[in-house]
């Protein structure tokens, strides 16, 4: 009994550590906003959820990484610099090589013309971690599964493991049916690449990856391409011709259907980032509340309801992870299921 | 509405990335971890198949075994008896025919005896008369010898006679 108390006593330990430390960070970002102007919540929150051209951790000298950019023109082609070349001694931004950044969008200083953007932003950056994570995670739970060949699992195989058959028995196999081995790859890494993103999302200073539009967007086009390429010939058959519908009808239900296919997709990709920028905003509001009151007792009380939320926020993560593999199963499942007219409409 | 336009750039890395990861994870890890986790179900499967098959194995021996040894010991106890039969037959038979075997030795011993006896009794009458015989010639010859003795005696004969 004594030994989950402190286990739990432990884990909120580590919990309050997390969000002091971003109660911290966002308290020096806040600091110098305030040196230049009034304190404006909005701004602080809407930087902290975008994605950024450097990382900022902590103010000072060192406290910033200036992230490599990448910027493609018809007239320049490719090039490649530091985004430090962005920024002066005192950390204003200013153009360079031609190229001016307003508000994190890169433009050619001669026409106005905004460029194509390749850099290595946060998000990229985040993205390339999370990738590096999954394969570093997924190996190792490979390697246990050559090592311990019919022996019982270990280390982070038992770890990993029982979500793997979680989302393979409970997720992808009733939903997507008898064919659901073909697709599971595909819904696994969904699964995980989400699941990741969301928990690196939630560590202090990091980006938010999965509540990026361009991200949801990207992993929602993967779901509908794959849904609309397996689809079968009843799939097609019940949105151009819906079967059990009187002739008038059929017009429209095909309006309806066609529209159906555009706007699973963007279910998909609008529920995830809405989830995971919500929580953040709501988060990085609470915390905003200390600065906008100036109160110390503001402060503490929102650290602790901070300290509530993250916990939801660990929650979230896995919910959202699983809301888009199980819609992303369900799509594809009803794209190559087997109909009978006879018992249904 | 800068949240809610997604950025082309971000949009590239994110299918350059995302996509190879599908392909890159089901050769390194997916492919692997099902094979293993089918592989193991399997095998699980098939083992708990045939631990019920040998559990009922079990049981009809058992149950078998248990017949087996019932009709064992109804056996035992069947020649048993039958043994304790035959053997007290047996000795009956034996001992009627030991008292029947020594009925006749004595009977035949009594015979035997009787004959002996008979025999006997002839065979010492013979001597008797022979004995005697003897004792009259030896008597005869010896009185007879002189004319006085002769004399003697047929005067004592006639002297028994003319008493009777």
């Amino acid at each position: 009994m004594s030994a989950v108390y402190k286990r739990i006593k432990l884990i909120l330990l580590v919990i309050a550590l997390i969000a002091t430390s971003g109660l911290v960070q966002s308290a020096q970002a806040a600091e110098s906003a305030d040196s230049t102007k009034a304190f404006n919540a909005s701004e602080v929150i809407l930087h902290h959820v975008l994605d950024d051209h450097i990382w900022h951790f902590f103010d000072g000298h060192y406290g910033t990484w200036y992230l490599p950019i990448i910027v493609y023109t018809k007239e320049r082609g490719l090039e490649s610099f530091s985004s430090h070349h962005f920024y002066n001694e005192n950390h204003e931004v200013v153009p360079f090589n031609g190229y001016k950044l307003d508000h994190n969008h890169i433009y050619l200083e001669a026409t106005g013309e905004q460029v194509l953007d390749l850099s290595i932003t946060k998000n990229v950056a985040t993205l390339f971690i999370n990738a590096i994570i999954l394969l570093l995670v997924f190996t190792a739970v490979a390697r246990g599964y050559k090592n311990n060949a019919g022996k019982a699992p270990k280390g982070i195989q038992a770890f990993i493991e029982p979500i793997i058959v979680f989302v393979r028995d409970e997720v992808v196999k009733p939903n997507v049916g008898p064919k659901y081995e073909k697709f599971l790859p595909y819904l696994l890494t969904l699964f995980f690449f989400i699941l990741f993103g969301n928990l690196l999302g939630l560590l202090p200073g990091a980006s938010n990856l999965t509540g990026n539009i361009a991200v949801t967007a990207t992993l929602a086009i993967g779901t509908f391409i794959i849904t609309n390429l397996s689809g079968n010939a009843g799939y097609w058959g019940h949105i151009f011709w819906t079967p059990g519908v009187p002739l008038p009808l059929r017009p429209i239900i095909l309006l309806v259907e066609v529209a159906g296919i555009i706007t699973k997709p963007i279910s998909l990709a609008l529920r995830l980032f809405v989830a995971i920028t919500a929580g953040h905003i709501v988060l990085l509001s609470l915390i905003c509340l200390t600065f906008i009151f100036g109160s110390i007792y503001v402060g503490v009380g929102s650290s602790l309801i901070i300290m509530f939320i993250n916990l939801i926020e660990l929650l979230v993560a896995g919910i959202q992870a699983y809301v888009f593999t199980l819609f992303s199963s369900l799509y594809i499942g009803m794209a190559i299921a087997e109909h009978h007219h006879d018992d249904h409409h | 509405m800068e949240l809610l336009t997604p950025e082309s750039g971000l949009f590239i890395w994110q299918t350059i990335i995302f996509f190879p990861l599908v392909v890159l994870l089901y050769f390194l890890a997916w492919k692997p971890i099902l094979a293993s986790l089918k592989e193991r179900e399997t095998s699980i499967t098939e083992a708990l198949g045939t631990a019920e098959k040998a559990r009922l194995e079990i049981a009809t021996l058992k149950s078998d075994n248990e017949k087996l040894l019932k009709e064992a010991r109804e056996e035992r106890d069947k020649m048993l008896k039958e043994a304790r039969e035959a053997a007290n037959r047996m000795q009956d038979e034996a001992k009627a025919e030991a008292k029947k075997a020594a009925d006749k030795i004595i009977e035949d011993a009594r015979l035997a005896i009787n004959i002996e006896k008979q025999a006997a009794l002839k065979e010492v009458k013979t001597q008797v008369a022979l004995f005697s015989l003897e004792v009259a010639e030896k008597l005869m010859k010896k009185n007879l010898a002189g004319d006085k003795e002769q004399k003697d005696l047929v005067e004592g004969y006639i002297k028994e006679l003319k008493l009777n």
